[in-house]
This record gives structure tokens, C-alpha cells and sequence, in this order.
């Protein structure tokens, strides 16, 4: 059986998908406006890692593969779209744990004195 | 694959998600948090999708998915903070060649069943091309910042007519497939073509500008995801790649904006390959003051104010938690110690920020170029440390040089420079740096490390507070 049997892209479902896209892009623009450029790199590696959805699309050839060629072609799909989500994600938290709040115990008040003027 | 309302419902969620992380990523705060959540987004739509495709080939998917986790999880655990970008760069070329192989799967499946309508084949023939060129353009960007391969533009005759060219063949190849319907081989001829322009495409940019092209390499990619989503009728993949895809493009004009350059310079100009020699009489023949540890120790601990402007040089030296120490050991003097940001310094935009964040260094002392720039003349000292490119004022004043009319630190106004430098070799964009040659410069040869450590050891030791 297919499951991409009733997945043609009808010119219906393209307009639809056309409205769609049209709306998200317009509110990826509007996000990204004013990001201060400290967070420039964070949000390239986040954004990197949310294209990573690419992998519910290689689930999906998976699911329709019907020969070995197909199995192999979505084995190699599904993999790297999960090094993409898993790495990308991965990434950029690393990145951010870098930006969380320090308030540690052991060296108290080395922030404060830092910010003190002097 | 059919989409039931309860899937849509969970979909729909799954965007929200992305639109709210990507949302928190915006502000430093929120930032950590925001990441969390589009992960957990994502978690969401993959949950909804296996659950709409059923269980047909766990067998070999699931293992292909936990293998996949597990190395991309160690990969990016284990890795230096140093090398981040090549990072962004590999990940990104992942999920483009990901959307490339779901084009061909798409194609050969849906021929299985007869030709397809045009508006099919341009579709998935999109994701094919975006995402060919997004795999092989990301692979030779990872490979210039992983320093397999030079870093400068390499550029050859007709260049910009060779990928012309191609370009020309690819769009042929992409109408004689809509024009039939099918024919796997052709498709495979078209990947092949788009794989090859996504390598010429890459080459004669040069190293100092791998950022924008990662970033314009990213919206690809979010964008090839999103015709994968055209193709599959699913809207998650629609509406986070055109998220990516809008997203980064604005990133990619930001980050072109801040050199001063149009996107179409970065990609056509072949910066860097241009000689400065040229446009840059007397730094040839200029002379170099170096001086010594004990010297610039003393310059510091008398100063008032202190600019510190780091650059790549200091990521590759690791020496972010030394410079926090001189900074510390400074202000016990109470000297003023800030922190000069070029957007650009770094091989990613905010790469500075990330560095000095992790070494504990105030967010406050980071300040931004156009906020720095009026204090320099006010400012008794400053150390470049690991920078070129961004405080070369070739920049200002010589209209024949490749970094003309980029904003730079303008450090040279400042008393005294001290450049920490490992030899007089050129920055990423392969150009001489007048700077070095300023009767107010001097020059502190070795290691950043190393330099760093001593002095805050010279200090220590000869000015006790």
C-alpha cells in the first residue's frame, strides 16, 4: 500500500500550502527584527535545529518506501534529519548555558564588584 | 500521508511552539528557555507524525533514529565552544541533504504510480535543488572553518559565467522533468548538477564571510523543508520552514548590513582576493614597535580606563577565562575595563558574547561597536586580542582596500594600542592591517594565552593592591 497515494499536490492543496507558507514567512520576519547581535549565533543554531522538521517529511517516505531503493533512500533521510534536530538542539542549549544567570555560592558577589563603579 | 483533525490539532501546536521558541530566542533572558520549547515542539510533531503513519517499518526506523540521536547528541556535547560554527554548518547541511533525499524518495514513489502534474514536479524538484545546494554549499563551509581547506576565495576564470551555467542546465534538466512527469534518471542528472553549483557557489567566498553564507545556507534549508511540505500536503513542515527560511534570510541581510556589504558582494565579490597592496602605501616599508610583558603590565595597572577588543584569535587561544582574570586584577587597581564587540569579531555574529559569557564576564562590560566607538579617544589603553580584521582602519581610509567602507572598532584612537598577536600573519580576509604600523601601536608577540597569564602574573607580582 502507498501512503503517498493521496498526497499529489493538487492545485488546491497548492494554494492552501501557498496561503500557509506566505503567513509563516510574513511572522519570520516580524521575530527577527530587533534581536540584539549577542543573540545572532543562538538563534541561527535554533532556527537550524527547528528546520530539522525535515525528519517528519523522511518519516514520511519512509512509511511509503516500496523497495529497497526507497528503504535506503529514507534510511539515509531519517538519519540525517535526526542528527539535525538532536545536534541542532543540543547546540544551541549549550550555546545558551552560557547566558543563564550566575549567582554562583561558591565566588558570592563576583558580579556585583564587577558591575561596581568605581 | 492523511492528516486527521486530531493530527492537524497536533501540528498546529507544534507550530505554536516554534513561533513562541523562536520568539523567546529574540531576548537574552528567555533565550535558554525559548530552545526548550521549539525542541519541544518538535518532540510533538514527530510524536503526532509516527502516530499517524503507523507502525509500518519501526524495524529499521526506530534504530535509525536513536543511532542518529546518539551521535548527533555526543557530537555536539563534546565539541569546543570554539568550534560552534563549523557545528551550525555541519547540522545545517544535514537536514538539507535530508530534504534532498525526501525529494527523490517523493518522486520515486509518487511515479510508482503514474507522471506527475507539473505542479508536483516543481515542487519536489525545489526541494531537490534548494537542498542540494544548501548539502554540498554547507560541507565546503564547515570544511573553511574546520581549516581542511584554505580559508581564502578560491576563484578561477569565468567563475560567475561557469555557475551561470549551470545554473542554466539545472533549470533545463528541471523543465524536461516537469515536461514528462517521471524519469528518475533526469532527477539524479538534477541533483548531481545542483550538488556541484552548491560546492563552486561556496568556494571563492571567503573564510571571514563563512557566517552570512551559513546563515543564507540555513534559510535555505528551512525553505527546502518547507517544499517537502508542498509535496506532502503538511503543514508543520510548511509553516517551519517558511519560519527558517523568512527568519534567516532577515538574519543573513542583518549580518551583511553590519560589514557594510550588499549579500550580492559577499556572494560575487570574491572577497579578500583583491591585494590590499595596492591601495596601501607605506605599510609595506612601516615599522613594527614589539614590546614586552613587564611593559604593557605597567601601561595597564596605571591606566583609566582599559578597552579590551578580542577576536577570533581568542576562541582559538581559549583564553576568555584569562582575560576575565586580567580584567579582574585590573579593576582591583581600579582601572575601567570594557569589552569592544565588532559584530562581526568571531567567525558568527554573537560568537564574542558567547566566549566572554562563559568565562563570567558582566553582560554590561560587553559593548557594542557604534555604543564603544566615541570612547576610544577617551581611552587609555586597549588590547586586541586575537582581532585584525575588524580593527584594520583600512577600512576608513583606504578606498582601495577589500574591507573599504566596513564599520570597525576605531581602537586606533585610543593612547596606546597593544596588539596580542602570534606573528604578523594577516586576519581571515588575507589583508595587511596598517594598525600595526601606528607610532601608538605596539605589539605583543606569543600566544594569547600565554600572554594573558603572564601578565596577570606581572601584575600580581609587581603592583600589589
Amino acid at each position: 500500500m502507498n501512503l503517498l497515494a493521496d498526497v499529489g499536490v493538487s492545485n488546491a492543496t497548492l494554494a492552501e500550502g501557498l496561503f500557509v507558507f506566505s503567513l509563516a514567512a510574513f511572522l519570520g520576519f516580524v521575530l527577527i527584527g530587533r534581536v540584539p547581535a549577542t543573540l545572532h549565533t543562538p538563534l541561527m543554531s535554533g532556527t537550524n535545529a527547528i528546520h530539522g522538521i525535515v525528519l517528519v517529511g523522511a518519516l514520511a517516505v519512509a512509511a511509503a518506501a516500496h523497495d529497497v531503493a526507497g528503504d535506503v533512500i529514507a534510511v539515509v533521510a531519517v538519519f540525517l534529519g535526526t542528527m539535525n534536530v538532536v545536534g541542532g538542539f543540543v547546540v544551541t542549549d549549550r550555546m545558551l548555558e552560557m547566558f543563564k544567570k550566575r549567582t554562583p555560592p561558591s565566588a558570592p558577589g563576583t558580579d556585583k564588584d564587577a558591575n561596581k563603579p568605581r | 500521508m492523511n492528516v486527521t483533525p486530531l493530527g492537524t490539532i497536533g501540528y498546529m501546536f507544534a507550530a505554536l511552539a516554534f513561533v513562541y521558541g523562536i520568539r523567546q530566542l529574540g531576548s537574552p533572558a528567555t533565550a535558554r528557555n525559548g530552545n526548550r520549547v521549539a525542541a519541544g515542539g518538535m518532540l510533538l510533531a514527530l510524536f503526532v507524525t509516527e502516530l499517524l503513519l503507523g507502525a509500518h517499518n519501526y524495524a529499521f526506523i526506530i534504530p535509525t533514529m536513536l543511532v542518529a540521536a546518539g551521535v548527533g547528541a555526543s557530537v555536539s556535547r563534546s565539541v569546543q565552544m570554539t568550534a560552534m560554527p563549523q557545528m551550525v554548518a555541519m547540522f545545517n547541511g544535514m537536514g538539507a541533504g535530508a530534504a534532498m533525499f525526501v525529494g527523490v524518495g517523493d518522486f520515486r514513489d509518487l511515479t510508482s504510480i503514474g507522471n506527475l502534474a507539473p505542479t508536483e514536479s516543481i515542487t519536489i524538484l525545489l526541494s531537490c535543488l534548494i537542498g542540494s545546494l544548501s548539502f554540498t554549499g554547507s560541507g565546503v563551509a564547515f570544511a573553511k572553518l574546520q581549516e581542511l581547506m584554505t580559508g581564502r576565495p578560491i576563484t578561477y576564470p569565468l567563475q560567475k559565467e561557469l555557475n551561470a551555467g549551470l545554473l542554466a542546465a539545472i533549470i533545463a534538466v528541471g523543465i524536461v522533468i516537469v515536461a514528462m512527469g517521471h524519469g528518475i534518471g533526469l532527477v539524479i542528472l538534477f541533483i548531481a548538477l545542483a550538488l556541484v553549483l552548491g560546492v563552486t557557489f561556496v568556494l571563492p567566498v571567503g573564510g571571514a564571510d563563512m557566517p552570512v553564507i551559513i546563515s543564507l545556507l540555513n534559510s535555505f534549508t528551512g525553505t527546502a523543508a518547507a517544499m517537502t511540505g508542498f509535496v506532502l500536503g503538511n503543514n508543520v513542515l510548511i509553516v517551519a520552514g517558511a519560519l527558517v527560511g523568512a527568519s534567516g534570510a532577515i538574519l543573513t541581510t542583518l549580518m551583511s548590513k553590519a560589514m557594510n556589504r550588499s549579500l550580492a558582494n559577499v556572494l560575487f565579490g570574491a572577497f579578500g582576493s583583491v591585494q590590499a597592496g595596492a591601495g596601501a602605501p607605506g605599510t609595506e616599508g612601516g615599522t613594527v614597535r614589539s614590546t614586552t610583558v613587564e611593559d604593557v603590565a605597567a601601561l595597564l595597572a596605571f591606566a583609566g580606563q582599559v578597552v579590551i577588543a578580542p577576536g577570533y584569535g581568542l576562541a582559538v587561544a581559549r583564553a576568555q577565562h584569562d582575560v576575565k582574570e586580567l580584567a579582574d586584577q585590573l579593576e582591583k587597581h581600579g582601572v575601567t575595563v570594557k569589552y569592544a564587540i565588532h559584530p562581526v569579531a568571531g567567525r558568527m555574529p554573537g560568537h564574542m558574547n558567547v566566549l566572554l559569557a562563559e568565562a563570567n564576564v558582566p553582560y554590561p562590560q560587553l559593548r557594542e561597536m557604534d555604543d564603544i566607538n566615541p570612547e576610544f579617544n577617551r581611552t587609555d589603553v586597549v588590547l586586541v586580542i586575537g582581532a585584525n580584521d575588524v580593527v584594520n582602519p583600512a577600512a576608513r581610509n583606504q578606498p582601495g582596500s577589500p574591507i573599504y567602507g566596513m564599520p570597525i572598532l576605531n581602537v586606533d584612537e585610543a593612547k596606546t594600542v597593544v596588539v596580542l598577536k602570534r606573528s604578523m600573519a594577516t586576519g581571515f580576509a588575507g589583508i595587511d592591517n596598517p594598525l600595526f604600523y601606528e607610532p601608538n601601536t605596539l605589539m605583543l608577540f606569543g600566544d594569547a594565552r600565554d600572554s594573558l597569564q603572564s601578565l596577570v602574573a606581572e601584575i600580581k607580582r609587581e603592583y600589589p593592591v
